[in-house]
């Protein structure tokens, strides 16, 4: 990394692995921010007539919950992940645009900030504070989140936000797709990108697709808030089934923009971890494009309840059936890959193998809930939250968490301790399964989701005690993890270029890598370019000292400048005033400007 | 638009990074233009109360609208081939043309839409004045940008910072300006034409 030190080093950076890490510590703060808002949640259902927190802030509470761990948390650890190990993967000495990457990490952060902002401006809007924060759910359903039935700014802060960290995601997805088409190392052919990358590629293409789609949706939604529109107002001829399909229409494929990436740190992480090439790579890939083109498909499966008609029920659960398939595929190749392998039980493989494992069972309860007479009984229940916890906690996070254990030693030089590290995930994997699998029988008993208390009678007091239990052993499970990234930074092992014997590009050069990454681009001949194969001896490592200089580019400050327009702007409606919206305009303009003209060569 | 030396980088597809992204933004754009467009047609004829579609859109003036846009096309056409051969002086002229006429159409957009609002149509009238307005308006902001941005080129030009070797600049320029008038003639054929 580059040795630049200071704050204004790092404000200005266009390096991709500083912003890779910008991207981890703000996706882990905010994943900490969501965490303790979930234990809030649960504490508040320990027991019936809970009296924890008011059924108002009870609302701002899920809402706040669920979009910041969707959209702050997972998506941008993810993000820390493309950033980071992308352009290492294919032997590239950066992303196509290095400003671009800066813009898209200060409009995430100040995305999220504008949105966490809610929980304390509240005296600002004549409101106290823990009063102003969303309060409609991560889908937003109109027309319950029009002006008329959500007067407050809640709502404002919201689409409003949504609509800034849509571009972050629109800004990176671009600059990944052009990366990793464009910027690979001479011999890297498509078909022999690692399974992250090319998880990252499709990734990249439905955020470029998806988000339009809601942005067109929320652009909707503000003006009927703020410029008196009837676009989901039912009295003026509009109906708010317009919102499900827009918003689901982005919402299916956003799941698997938060699945994919967590698929393919697992099919880095397995073969790594049995010393044998993935099984079946071509059909893991293909599955994974196959699954991003499906997800195009299924959107209406989760408005089941609506009452669409018979014809249109039964082909969005024939889509939804089908799309489990390929998912299905990759589960039978991580299977094989293990099988016969010389397994080594490292905390990374813990995390891969328990995403196997939760994994299907939540895509299990997800097939229970393609068919629309067994769905009528689920939706908006309890059963249909723990079907998304094991698929984005036992999925995405179980993923994630493999990458971080995997790459760790690449980001920063140190090693992870084991012993802590498998304590984390035991206690994690315990935790989860406490708090999630009761939600199963919660629901099917007959708890509503979304509802802040309920009655003893309906039996579900325990059931939700244990719940909680296993949310309060994850919150434990995650202290520990904190301590073990503490401890790194003074009691880590020094990690050699290459601690675990990986195959890929990242592992051939210094841990953490110089600015440059490659001091020699490197040229591919096999998939496994560091492992014996039968037709290639195992790749030369860069030499330690580039041979000729190395042009690096140097930072800017002009894309922070132009992504604090974003937030600026969306404070103008807010407000009510003009001058903020030119001011905001002014910035953004000013950014792009003095951007577009400034000397800057990659 | 900084360097002549970023169109020459190596790349593995063979593709201009920059086109590339471009290309790629514009398949984003398709999906929002194609929400919008959806939107529309999901509402026509919806709304409860007046003006409807037919007591109020004016044919031949928008006729006349896109018509101008197809010209800015052509002119963009030739500012381009212009730049690339190295002809500055007609590269002047044409980019500021192309700007001119996006700059008409934008002005026969505001005297569309203030003489709607005088005939009573506001974007709360109705359901065709949300979706019209905001369809049409998004189109506009568009095409703001792109004049926005072909008056830049322009004045880099006279300034003579503009030239062969930034053609890939003015390629990517145009692969917008183009798109932007493409969606006109969607808008144009499904909002006008088809009622
Ligand atoms: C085997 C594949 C899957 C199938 C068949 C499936 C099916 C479904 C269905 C039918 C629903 C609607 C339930 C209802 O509201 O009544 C649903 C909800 C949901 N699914 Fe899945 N799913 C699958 C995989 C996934 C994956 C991989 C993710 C994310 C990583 C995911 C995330 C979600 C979320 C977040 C919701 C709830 C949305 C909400 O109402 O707030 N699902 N799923
Ligand atoms: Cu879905």
């Amino acid at each position: 990394m580059s040795d630049a030190r200071g704050l204004a080093s790092w404000l200005t950076t266009t390096d991709h692995k500083r912003i890779g890490l910008l991207y981890f510590w703000t996706a882990l703060a905010f994943f900490l921010i969501g965490g303790i808002e979930a234990l809030f949640i649960r504490a508040q259902l320990a027991q019936p007539n809970g009296r924890l927190v008011s059924a108002e802030t009870y609302n701002q509470l899920f809402t706040m919950h669920g979009t910041t761990m969707i959209f702050l948390a997972l998506m941008p650890l993810g993000a820390s992940f493309f950033n980071y190990m992308v352009p290492l993967q294919i032997g590239a000495r950066d992303v196509a645009f290095p400003r671009l990457n800066a813009f898209s990490y200060w409009v995430f952060l100040f995305g999220g900030l504008f949105l966490n902002a809610s929980w304390f401006v509240g005296p600002l809007f004549h409101a106290g504070i823990l009063n102003v924060a969303p309060n409609g759910g991560w889908f937003g359903y109109a027309n319950l989140t029009e002006r008329q039935y959500s007067p407050g700014p809640n709502i404002d802060f919201w689409v409003l936000g949504l609509q800034i960290l849509g571009i972050s995601s629109l800004a990176a997805g671009f600059n990944f797709i052009v990366t990793i088409l464009n910027m690979r190392a001479p011999g890297m052919k498509m078909m022999r990108l690692p399974v992250f990358t090319w998880m990252t590629l499709v990734t990249q293409f439905l955020i470029i697709t998806a988000f339009p789609v809601i942005t067109v949706g929320l652009a909707f939604l503000i003006f009927d808030r703020f410029f008196g529109t009837h676009f989901y107002v039912r009295e003026a001829g509009a109906t708010p089934i317009l919102w499900q399909h827009l918003f689901w229409l982005f919402g299916h494929p956003e799941v698997y923009i938060l699945i994919l990436p967590a698929m393919g740190v697992v099919s880095d992480v397995l073969p790594t971890f049995s010393r044998k090439p993935l099984f079946g790579y071509p059909v893991v890939v293909y599955s994974g494009v196959l699954i991003g083109l499906m997800s195009w498909g299924v959107w209406s499966h989760h408005m089941f309840a609506v009452g669409l008609g018979p014809i249109a029920d039964s082909v969005f659960a024939a889509t939804t059936m089908l799309i489990a398939v390929p998912t299905g595929v990759k589960i039978f190749n991580w299977i094989a890959t293990l099988w016969g392998g010389d397994i080594r039980g490292t905390t990374a493989l813990h995390f891969a193998v328990g995403f196997i494992a939760m994994f299907i069972i939540g895509g299990l309860s997800g097939v229970t809930h393609a068919s629309p007479p067994t769905d009528l009984q689920q939706t908006d229940s309890y059963y249909v939250v723990a079907h998304i916890h094991y698929v984005f906690f036992g999925g995405t996070i179980f993923g994630l968490f493999a990458g971080i254990y995997y790459w760790w030693p690449k980001m920063t030089g140190r090693l992870l301790d084991e012993t802590l590290g498998k304590t984390h995930f035991w206690l994690q994997f315990i935790g989860m399964n406490l708090a999630f699998f009761p939600m199963h029988l919660i629901g099917l008993l007959g708890m509503p989701r979304r509802v802040y208390t309920y009655a003893p009678e309906l039996g579900v007091g325990s059931l939700n005690l244990v719940s909680t239990l296993g949310a309060f052993l994850i919150a434990l499970s995650i202290l520990i993890f904190l301590v073990n990234l503490w401890r790194t930074r003074t009691r880590g092992r020094p990690a050699p270029n290459d601690p675990w014997g990986g195959a890929t590009l990242e592992w051939s050069i210094p841990s953490p890598p110089p600015v440059y990454n490659f001091s020699v681009i490197p040229t591919i001949t096999s998939r496994l370019p560091r492992w014996t194969t039968e037709r290639h001896g195992p790749m030369r490592d860069p030499p330690a000292t580039p041979p000729e200089p190395i042009h690096v580019p140097g930072g800017s400050w002009w894309p922070l400048i132009a992504a604090f327009g974003l937030p600026v702007l969306a404070l103008a409606p807010l407000t009510h005033t003009l001058w903020v919206a030119f001011a905001g305009a002014a910035l953004l303009l000013l950014g792009v400007y003095r951007w577009a003209f400034e000397p800057f060569e990659v | 638009m900084t360097h002549a030396s970023a169109t020459q980088h190596h790349t593995s597809m063979g593709l201009d990074n920059r086109k590339m992204a471009f290309w790629a933004f514009i398949g984003s754009e398709c999906l929002l233009f194609g929400s919008l467009i959806s939107t529309y047609l999901v509402y026509k004829g919806r709304s409860v109360v007046g003006p409807y579609p037919n007591q109020i859109l004016n044919i031949p003036f928008t006729s006349v609208s896109t018509f101008d846009l197809l010209m800015s096309s052509l002119m963009m056409v030739l500012a381009l081939a212009a730049v690339q051969r190295g002809d500055m002086k007609w590269g002047k002229i044409w980019l500021f043309s192309t700007a001119l006429l996006g700059l008409v159409f934008l002005g026969g957009q505001v005297i569309e839409f203030s003489e709607f609002v005088n005939k009573g149509l506001t974007i709360s009238t109705n359901l065709f004045g949300c979706t019209f307005f905001v369809l049409t308006g998004t189109h506009g902001a568009h095409v703001t940008v792109g004049v926005l941005w072909l008056l830049t080129l322009w004045v880099r030009a006279l300034q003579g910072k503009l030239g062969p070797a930034n053609a890939m600049t003015v390629e990517i320029t145009g692969l917008y300006w183009h798109f932007v008038d493409v969606v006109w003639i969607v808008i144009f054929t499904v909002v006008y034409l088809i009622q």
